[in-house]
C-alpha cells in the first residue's frame, strides 16, 4: 500500500517536474497585445484586412506591418480600440460600403442568349462574355451574395444582385469575385450614385438597356464638382459630392439614383434606415 | 468479330447521321460578304498586311504568321477589303476580322505553285503545308506543319488517319472519303514521307462501311490499311484513336509522340496533297449543315469566312423558329448567340435545332451515382472535379487531373442531375491556369 503511493506519486512528482521544465523551455513568446487586439476585432476571418485571418492581422498590427484601421467590417470603433491597445492615436477614416452599379435587371436589360447553364457568374461569363447584352452590367447570377461572408448580398428575383448598406462591412469580398468589376466600394455617407458600369457610347447603351448611362454629360452641367465622365461613363466624385442630389431629375435614363429618398433600386427587400443622417 | 476500341465512352442512341450521308459534296456558292478571323488557330494569331479599301485576290496572303506555331490567313476570293474590325466570330467571342467584299472574278493571286514530293527536301514539304495554312480540320485547328515536326528523339513509327467523325450528324469526313479518296491517298503518302514512317493506317467508324469497303479496295497491297472501329463516342479524339487502334497510352500531358503516334484528319491530308502539288492555300472546305429543322441539309464545301447564315440559306433555311445553333458537333461544339458568324477553318458543321429538341432541366445535387466516373474515356472523376471547383478548392481540382480533362461532353451527358460537368471542368482549368500565372 505505501509502496504503491510513493511510487505513483513519485511519477506524478517526475511528471510534473518534466513538464514544468517543458513549459519554460517551449514556452511561445506571445505579445499580450496580440492577444488583446484578437479579443477586439469581429473574430469573422473574413480576410477583408487581406491577412490570414484576425489571428494574422492581429500579429501584423502589434509588429506594425498593418495599419489600426486595417480591419474594414471592425470600422472606427474598432480602430480606436486597437490604437489605445497600442498606445497610438487612430486616424478617423469613413465607412466605406460595397455598391453595385447596376440597375439592369431581366426587365430593363436585354439578354444575347438564353443561358442554360451553372450559376454562377464567373462561369457564364466564360461564354460568349456572358448572357447580357451589355458588357459591364450585372449578371445577376449570385457568385457575389455566395462569397459575401456576412450575408449583406440578395438577388432579386428579376435577377439583380443588391449591398444592403447597413449590413455590409466593406471587407470587399464581392469586389474580385464579380466578373463584370460591376461592383466597387463608396462611401457610406453618400447616397447618390450613378448605377451603371458599361463605357458603350449612348446609341449603343440604349439598344440593350432602359436605365444605362448614355454619356450625356448633363450630370456634369448641372453639378459641375461632384460628377465626372470618363468614356462616355458618369460616376459622383465623393469627396466633392455636395448637391449632387441635384443631377437625379436632370439624368434622362434615370440611370443616377438617390437611394436616400429614392431607396434601393427596384425588386429589392431591403429598406433605407428611416433617419439617414 | 469484335472491332478495335477504347475503354470508357458512350454508344450514342442515334448517331443522326441519316439527314446527310448520303448528300454528295456540294459547292457553295460566295456569299455577299466574307469575314475572315485573323485567330483561327491554335498558336499565335496571324498579323493583318492589308487595310480597309485594298483589293486582293484570291488565295492571297492577308495575315502573316507570328512564330513558329502560327499560320498565314488567305483570302477565300477575290475582292475589296471593306473593313478589318472585331466581328462575332465562331466561338462566340469578338475577333479581329478582315472583312472582304466579293468582286465575283474569283480571280487567283500570282506565283502559286507545287512542287513533286518525289523530288522536293522534307523542309520543302513543311515549308509549302505551313505557306497554305494548312491545320486540323477535325476542329482542333492545329497548325499541320508543327505536328509533322516532332523533335529528334521522338520516333514516329506509324501514321494514323482519322475517319471516325464521331460526333452525331456531321458527316464532311464520310463524303470526302467517298469521292475525294485519291486527294486523301496522295497526301497520306507525302505525309508518311515527311515523318519516315512506313506504315498508314485509317481508322473509320463501323457506321460508315461505305466507305471502309471502298477505302480497303483502293489501299489493297499497299501499306496503308482500313480498319473498321466500333461505334462509340469520342473515339475520334486523337489519343482514344490511338488506343482503339494501337492498344498504347499516351501519358498524362503528353502527346501522341510520345508513343511513337502521328494522327492526322482525313480532311487535314487532303488539304495536304492541294498545298504541296498546287500550291494552293487553305481557303475552304466541307462542311455539314444539319439539324431536325433544316430543309435541306448538306454537306457543303464552302469558302472559309462564308456567314453561317449564309449556308442556312443555301440549306433552304429552317421548318420553324432555332432554339438553338451549334457550331460543330452536339457533343463538344459551341452553342451561338447569332448566326452572322463565319464559318472558320475549324468548322466541320452547324447544327440547327428547333425548340423540341432544346432541353432545359434544373441542376439537380450529385447523386453519387458514378456514371460519370464510369463514361470518362480519359479516367477522370468529373463529380469530383465539380465538387472541387465549386468550392473554390483550385489545387485540389489540379490534383485531380482536371486539366487532361478532353472536354468529350460524355460525363454532362450521362449525368442524370443534368449537371453542367464539362462547364464546371473548363472553369477549373481556368481557375488552375491563372493560379499559375
Amino acid at each position: 500500500m505505501i509502496v504503491a503511493v510513493t511510487s505513483l506519486g513519485g511519477v506524478a512528482l517526475a511528471a510534473a517536474v518534466a513538464l514544468g521544465i517543458a513549459a519554460k523551455k517551449f514556452a511561445v513568446e506571445v505579445d499580450p497585445r496580440e492577444v488583446a487586439v484578437m479579443d477586439a476585432l469581429p473574430g469573422a476571418n473574413c480576410g477583408g484586412c487581406g491577412y490570414p485571418g484576425c489571428s494574422g492581422f492581429a500579429k501584423a498590427v502589434v509588429e506594425g506591418a498593418a495599419p489600426v484601421t486595417g480591419c474594414p467590417p471592425g470600422g472606427g470603433a474598432v480602430a480606436a480600440d486597437i490604437a489605445s491597445i497600442l498606445g497610438v492615436t487612430a486616424v478617423e477614416t469613413e465607412k466605406m460600403v460595397a455598391m453595385v452599379k447596376c440597375q439592369g435587371d431581366n426587365a430593363k436589360a436585354k439578354d444575347k442568349f438564353h443561358y442554360l447553364g451553372i450559376h454562377d457568374c464567373r462561369t457564364a461569363q466564360q461564354l460568349a462574355g456572358g448572357p447580357k447584352q451589355c458588357p459591364g452590367g450585372c449578371v445577376g447570377l449570385g457568385t457575389c451574395a455566395k462569397v459575401c461572408p456576412f450575408d449583406a448580398i440578395e438577388i432579386t428575383e428579376q435577377g439583380l444582385a443588391v449591398v444592403n448598406r447597413e449590413k455590409c462591412t466593406g471587407c470587399q469580398k464581392c469586389i474580385p469575385a464579380c466578373p463584370r468589376s460591376v461592383i466597387s466600394l463608396a462611401p457610406y455617407g453618400a447616397t447618390v450614385h450613378v448605377l451603371c458600369n458599361s463605357h458603350d457610347k449612348g446609341p449603343v447603351v440604349k439598344k440593350y438597356c432602359e436605365v444605362g448611362c448614355i454619356g450625356c454629360t448633363l450630370c456634369k452641367k448641372a453639378v459641375p464638382d461632384a460628377y465626372a465622365i470618363e468614356k462616355f461613363l458618369a460616376h459622383v466624385v465623393y469627396d466633392q459630392r455636395e448637391g449632387s442630389e441635384a443631377a437625379v431629375e436632370k439624368c434622362p435614363t434615370k440611370c443616377i439614383r438617390d437611394l436616400g429618398t429614392q431607396g434601393y433600386p427596384e425588386g429589392s427587400s431591403f429598406t433605407m434606415p428611416a433617419a439617414n443622417a | 468479330m469484335k472491332l478495335k476500341t477504347f475503354a470508357g465512352g458512350l454508344h450514342p442512341p442515334d448517331d443522326f447521321k441519316h439527314f446527310s450521308n448520303k448528300k454528295p459534296i456540294e459547292v457553295c456558292p460566295l456569299p455577299p460578304e466574307l469575314i475572315i478571323p485573323l485567330s483561327m488557330h491554335i498558336g499565335a494569331p496571324a498579323e493583318c498586311c492589308v487595310k480597309k479599301g485594298d483589293q486582293v485576290k484570291r488565295g492571297q496572303v492577308i495575315a502573316t504568321p507570328k512564330g513558329f506555331v502560327s499560320l498565314p490567313i488567305h483570302a477565300s476570293t477575290s475582292g475589296e477589303v471593306v473593313a478589318v474590325e472585331p466581328r462575332l466570330s465562331a466561338n462566340g467571342t469578338m475577333v479581329n476580322a478582315v472583312v472582304i467584299k466579293p468582286d465575283g472574278e474569283d480571280a487567283w493571286v500570282d506565283g502559286l505553285e507545287g512542287v513533286d514530293p518525289e523530288k522536293a527536301s522534307i523542309e520543302q514539304l513543311r515549308d509549302k503545308i505551313r505557306d497554305a495554312g494548312c491545320c486540323g480540320m477535325g476542329g482542333a485547328a492545329f497548325p499541320t506543319h508543327v505536328k509533322l515536326t516532332p523533335p529528334d528523339d521522338k520516333k514516329i513509327d506509324v501514321l494514323l488517319l482519322n475517319g471516325v467523325e464521331c460526333e452525331p450528324f456531321l458527316t464532311a469526313d464520310h463524303r470526302l472519303m467517298l469521292e475525294q479518296a485519291d486527294r486523301m491517298l496522295d497526301g497520306i503518302r507525302i505525309i508518311m514521307q515527311i515523318l519516315g514512317v512506313r506504315r498508314a493506317v485509317i481508322g473509320i467508324e463501323e457506321n460508315k462501311m461505305d466507305a471502309i469497303e471502298f477505302l480497303q479496295q483502293q489501299t489493297q497491297g499497299s501499306n496503308i490499311s482500313v480498319t473498321p472501329l466500333e461505334l462509340k463516342y469520342p473515339q475520334g479524339c486523337e489519343k482514344r484513336l490511338i488506343n482503339a487502334e494501337t492498344g498504347r497510352e499516351v501519358p498524362s500531358g503528353g502527346l501522341p509522340m510520345d508513343v511513337g503516334c502521328v494522327v492526322q484528319n482525313v480532311g487535314t491530308v487532303s488539304a495536304v496533297s492541294d498545298a504541296v502539288r498546287k500550291g494552293l492555300p487553305f481557303i475552304e472546305r466541307v462542311m455539314t449543315i444539319s439539324g431536325p429543322i433544316v430543309n435541306s441539309p448538306k454537306n457543303l464545301l464552302a469558302r472559309i469566312g462564308t456567314p453561317i447564315s449564309h449556308l442556312l440559306e443555301v440549306c433552304g433555311g429552317v421548318k420553324e423558329d432555332i432554339a438553338k445553333v451549334i457550331h460543330g458537333g452536339p457533343m463538344m461544339g459551341n452553342a451561338l448567340p447569332d448566326i452572322s458568324a463565319p464559318a472558320i477553318r475549324g468548322t466541320s458543321g452547324v447544327l440547327f435545332f428547333g425548340k423540341g429538341m432544346v432541353k432545359e432541366r434544373a441542376i439537380g445535387p450529385c447523386i453519387r451515382c458514378g456514371r460519370c466516373v464510369g463514361v470518362c474515356p480519359v479516367h477522370l472523376a468529373p463529380t469530383s472535379i465539380y465538387g472541387a471547383i465549386m468550392n473554390e478548392m483550385v489545387d485540389e481540382a489540379q490534383t485531380l487531373h482536371a486539366r487532361d480533362c478532353i472536354e468529350c461532353g460524355c460525363c454532362g451527358y450521362t449525368c442524370p442531375s443534368a449537371i453542367p460537368l464539362v462547364q464546371a471542368i473548363r472553369q477549373a482549368k481556368a481557375a488552375i491556369w491563372a493560379k499559375k500565372k
